[in-house]
């Protein structure tokens, strides 16, 4: 991966990206076409929070029983002539790879996207080797050339412009492309066919793999997924080990709303169900599968009733979209592979430096659009408070920040010392406020000063002024029987239901 | 029966005149509020910090006020969802609390909730002849639920013209202690908000949570954009006196 991405601190990240106002707009505009397409794809469907339940329900059931699901999809593959691996690490993952490619004495590597290799760090390894890597994705095939790791899950060039693309592109080809986008779409293609061609073994992600069936399920909307699962002789399928549902009628649900949650797409445009390696009667398919099935820490996600949700997305990337800070920050600064919410929730969680990675999560205003976008609805904002949470228990939080809590917990625990900082406050303000604003950039205020101006606290706070205001309101005024019925009648509707349930 | 005000910290010690007007209007309807003193602030600023202990003492300083009251109304989306949404977290673990939080969450409402859901009002007799731009704040939307109620009310106000904000439901960028700890992005976040509340040419920002609003309010201010942000509350009582 590219180290300079991720030896910085998240603010240093976050700065590069506020900086480029480039990669800004290119992120705005696509999200915003994808934000779109979605509202129009399911509100075309119809009962999409319907939708979004099944899907979470089905997602809740599977990792519930997930020893049970995962032990029948291996069963499956098995009898089905698949080659299961099992990778508890990112680094075994990997070995077990490499192993594969010494067998074969592969030299050349074709890919469909898979975040679980980004994960893993495959391509970083094989290269070493000397083994060639092509990633056979469009947007995959950009961030190789460009070096850098995808900034959106499912759009991994989003920062990118098509201009930026062409003299990538030109590098490759050794002339001057132009920034057309037929044209550079063709350049891939025509390259990426050769590289087809020649490939020992060719590598895939896995959307879906079906237990009760032993299939595994790609989606692409370029066809290429197609075809590095049937022209090399061998193929690798790396999934993470949550990537289970039990059965084809479950597809039929995930096929509703990944696609239209990801692009507002009412179908993808290709979807193979891989079952084993190539029998005696098929056209094509590799002559060997391996299925390599992930841990990587997910499974200590398991039975934690905080964090074990997360093991429900289907990597849809809806709640990068619908983000308000990936919307200004991309990817990248997120510094790993993953971004947006769920990548702020999950590099945590794949990572044993917590301490690193666990700041992350400060990178939210926790206004819960991801949550609302979710397909099946991963509260990722309460996931991302109790990732603050366990920061400051294992005392990973600045000491400023830790001095301010403890005021606020000593101004706020009791209404009297409340109101004496509060009184406090209103004599300090005069020194700095001006025609009842603060606009000073001194202290810790200029943080909230250097980009707005801050309100000054009431000469009279409310509480000062309450018993006035009670006096003058004393005066009886005639209460509406309507509404004193109205609310009568929801009192005595709460004490019912109270009384029921106890 | 006890209707008592949860004035919110904000809406005490910055904008009292949100409050006022809240307990003016539902004075008209013979509504009359009681307002407990012990009452500080929800302790979302702790909470969503991940400084759950220093959260739970101002918490309970809610819980203690509102033990005996009937109703409880505040002029903040996100201070309600507070009480709904993360008080039954906090305070999972001590059972009696709990008892007591899950009451509290019962009878405590937003107050664009409490006059459409529990008063039946949507038309309070308005009048308020300017362009307005209604701003839904995240927390009263996704984490309350409170997202007609606002336009329902706004419709009915005479002479107000209601224009549509872009990308309305996209966060402020205030977020707590968010606007200070990641003060670059928050700023940036903010700085979209105020150009899209500009486009709409409105001469009124009116909002249900006051924190959103003086982020927002704030950045049009630093600009030297004389636009008047205001709370609902303000705006329906002026629209009636
Ligand atoms: S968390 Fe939800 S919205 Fe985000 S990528 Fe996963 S499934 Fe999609």
């Amino acid at each position: 991966m590219n180290e300079v991405q991720s030896e910085n601190s998240l603010k240093d990240r976050v700065q590069v990206a506020l900086n480029n106002e480039f990669l800004q707009n290119a992120v705005k505009f696509t999200t915003e076409k994808l934000r779109s397409g979605k509202q129009a794809a399911t509100d075309q469907l119809g009962h999409w929070e319907e939708w979004r339940e099944r899907g979470r329900q089905i997602r809740l059931h599977t990792i519930a029983h997930l020893d049970y699901y995962l032990s029948l999809f291996v069963d499956n593959l098995r009898a089905a002539g698949g080659i299961v691996h099992f990778a508890s690490t990112a680094e075994e993952a990997v070995r077990i790879s490499l192993k594969i490619m010494e067998a074969k004495q592969a030299k050349s590597v074709v890919k469909s996207k898979s975040m679980v290799s980004e994960e893993v760090e495959l391509n970083h390894a094989l290269i070493e080797k000397g083994i060639e890597v092509v990633e056979t994705d469009l947007g995959e095939y950009i961030i190789q050339l460009a070096n850098e790791t995808p900034s959106h899950i499912i759009i991994p060039a989003i920062h990118r412009n098509r201009k930026q693309v062409a003299e990538l592109f030109s590098k490759v080809a050794g002339e001057e492309l132009p920034a057309d986008t037929a044209v550079l779409a063709g350049f891939a293609r025509s390259k990426l066919r050769e590289k087809f061609l020649q490939a020992d073994i060719g590598i895939t992600g896995c959307n879906f793999a079906i237990a009760e069936a032993g299939s595994m399920v790609l989606f692409s909307n370029e066809g290429n997924a197609r075809m590095v699962s049937t022209l090399p002789k061998t193929q690798i399928t790396m999934m993470g080990m949550e990537r289970i549902i039990p059965s084809w009628e479950d597809l039929e649900v995930m096929a509703t709303l990944l696609p239209r949650a990801a692009t507002g797409q009412d179908l993808t445009v290709y979807m193979s169900a891989i079952n084993g390696p190539r029998r005696n009667d098929d056209l094509d398919g590799p002559e060997e599968l391996h299925v390599i099935i992930i841990d990587n820490n997910r499974s200590s996600q398991l039975g934690d009733p905080e964090f074990q949700e997360v093991l429900n997305c289907i990597r849809c990337g809806a709640c990068l979209n619908a983000c308000p800070v990936y919307r200004h920050v991309g990817g990248h600064a997120y510094g790993w592979v993953y971004s947006g919410p769920i990548g702020a929730v999950i590099t945590p969680i794949l990572h044993k430096d917590k301490e690193k990675w666990g700041e992350i999560a400060n990178a939210s205003s926790l206004c819960g659009a991801c949550y609302e976008a979710c397909p099946v609805k991963i509260p990722l904002h309460d996931m991302l408070v109790y990732i603050r949470r366990n920061n400051v228990e294992k005392n990973r939080t600045k000491k400023l920040e830790k001095l301010g809590m403890n005021l606020f917990r000593k101004v706020t625990s009791n209404h009297r010392t409340f109101h004496l900082a509060v009184q406090a406050g209103q004599l300090g303000q005069k020194l700095i406020a001006r025609k009842g604003k603060i606009t000073s950039k001194i202290g810790p205020l200029k943080k909230w000063t250097a980009y707005r101006d801050a309100p000054v606290l009431a000469k009279r706070s409310f509480r000062e002024s309450w018993d006035r205001l009670e006096k003058e309101l004393n005066q009886e005024i005639p209460q509406d029987p309507n509404l004193q019925k109205r609310m009568q009648k929801i009192l005595a509707e709460r004490r019912e239901k109270n009384e029921s349930e106890r | 029966m006890k209707v008592s005000l949860f004035v919110t910290c904000l809406c005490d010690v910055i904008y009292p005149q949100v409050s006022e007007a809240m307990v003016r209007i539902l004075h008209r309807y013979g509504i009359k509020l009681d307002f407990p003193k012990l009452q500080t602030c929800c302790g979302q600023p702790a909470f969503n910090s991940g400084y759950w202990e220093e959260a739970k003492e101002s918490a309970k300083t809610i819980i203690a006020a509102f033990k005996d009251s009937d109703f409880v109304i505040a002029p903040s989306g996100s201070c309600v969802g507070m009480i709904h949404h993360h008080y039954p977290t906090l305070f999972k673990e001590e059972r009696e609390l709990l008892q007591q939080v899950n009451e509290l969450k019962e009878k405590t409402y937003e107050f664009t909730q409490f006059l459409v859901h529990v008063l039946g009002i949507t038309d309070l007799g308005a009048t308020f002849r300017h362009r307005v731009t209604y701003h839904p704040s995240c927390h009263a939307t996704r984490l309350l639920g409170v997202t007609n109620e606002p336009y329902q009310l706004l419709s009915k106000v005479k002479g107000c013209q209601l224009i549509p904000l872009k990308n309305a439901s996209d966060c402020c960028g205030f977020g707590g202690t968010f606007a200070v700890k990641m003060s670059d992005l928050s700023g940036a976040m903010v700085k979209e908000k105020a150009e899209h509340v500009l486009e709409t040419e409105a001469e009124v920002l009116v909002g249900i949570d006051m924190a959103c609003l003086m982020n927002i309010a704030g950045r049009l201010s630093h600009e030297g954009k004389n636009i008047r942000v205001m709370h609902l509350a303000e705006l329906l009582y002026e629209g009636v006196s």
